[in-house]
């Protein structure tokens, strides 16, 4: 659970504002889209608004297809499965409790049939267990010095804030790239909780891993992404 | 025990996720109080964290749009099964 900065007691430290001056503790409810623009969503899938279907759809396409490629590694058979989902998605809507997020409840039905798409198919991805205990390194060994301290410091970036990024879309096309070239579960892992805003609990259920498992998982894929920019922005050195 | 730069870059997730304990919270913000180089490291680490989501969705391909909307059209005539008998 994200902490909120009003009750955080670190907070009172004079340089703390300066230290989490880029999204860190955002409140959960300003990353992810509001509850209500869900519901309406879900009012106008109802209606029959196909503009409402297809807006779903492109929004959570990435994400869809990275989680069926956990299971069903042959790009075409991953597609068919994410358009199967979506018909079980639209048959099984007017019964949707709305206990959960749509997003989690969408990816738990696709989780559900892929897994059993891969198994008919013997085609099942081994996912090899993960060595959770491991500290995790996502820099260079070689940038540090023996006692630890940066030898080889970060270059700094000319784009610097999550605006200055979008701005640019040959680094979003990199971060894309980055993504696409990572091993199925980081990247299933990165796009569920950073473009779906999925709660970690609930991805580890979707994805059937443990807690730390998905840490190590998110770690790796946004060390991934992190080096992906900085090839583009580093400058030299 | 003061954490190095090395240890802070493989506990950053954690840090970004609001996952820590208070103790290694402190931990992690005092070394950031007195190193510009992990600070760096540390926002450089968010924007990672947020760029994805601002990764524009790629297009529906023309063909894929047409199915899924015949498979849409489909859902919604056995929703209305009246409309659906109109000739």
């Amino acid at each position: 659970v994200l902490r909120s900065e009003a009750t955080d007691p670190l907070w009172a430290i004079p340089w703390a504002a300066e230290l989490d001056s880029v999204g860190c503790c955002v409140p959960e409810d300003h990353l992810a889209p509001p509850r209500e623009s869900e519901s309406v969503l879900i009012e106008r899938l109802l209606a029959g608004d196909e503009e409402a279907f297809t807006t779903l759809v492109t929004r959570h396409q990435r994400a869809m297809r990275a989680v069926a490629r956990l299971y069903t590694p042959d790009p075409s058979v991953a597609e068919e499965v994410v358009q199967e989902t979506w018909v079980a998605i639209l048959s099984g809507l007017r019964s949707f409790e709305r206990r959960s997020s749509l997003r989690t409840w969408m990816f738990r039905i696709l989780a559900n049939r892929a897994r059993s798409r891969g198994e008919r198919e013997a085609k099942i991805v081994p996912l090899s267990s993960l060595a959770e205990a491991e500290p995790e390194a996502i820099v260079d060994a070689a940038r540090f010095d023996g006692r630890g301290m940066w030898a080889i410091p970060p270059r700094r970036w000319e784009a610097d804030t999550p605006e200055a990024i979008a701005l640019r879309a040959e680094l979003l096309a990199a971060v894309e790239a980055a993504t696409e070239a990572l091993p199925p579960r980081q990247r299933a892992a990165i796009l569920l909780r950073d473009v779906e805003e999925v709660e970690p609990a609930e991805i580890c259920e979707i994805l059937g891993i443990t807690d730390g498992a998905l840490r190590i998982l998110l770690h790796r894929a946004r060390g991934a992404i992190r080096t992906a920019i900085d090839r583009r922005l580093g400058g030299p050195g | 025990m003061m954490l190095t730069c090395r240890e802070l870059t493989e506990i950053v997730t954690d840090y970004i996720e609001g996952r820590m304990s208070l103790w290694d919270r402190v931990r992690f913000q005092l070394h950031l109080g007195m190193c510009t180089h992990c600070r760096a490291f540390v926002r450089q680490m968010r924007l990672a964290r947020s760029a994805n989501a601002a990764v524009p969705s790629p297009e529906l391909t023309p063909e894929l749009k047409e199915a899924l909307l015949a498979r849409f059209r489909d859902w919604k005539r056995a929703q209305d099964p009246e409309e659906s008998s109109d000739p």
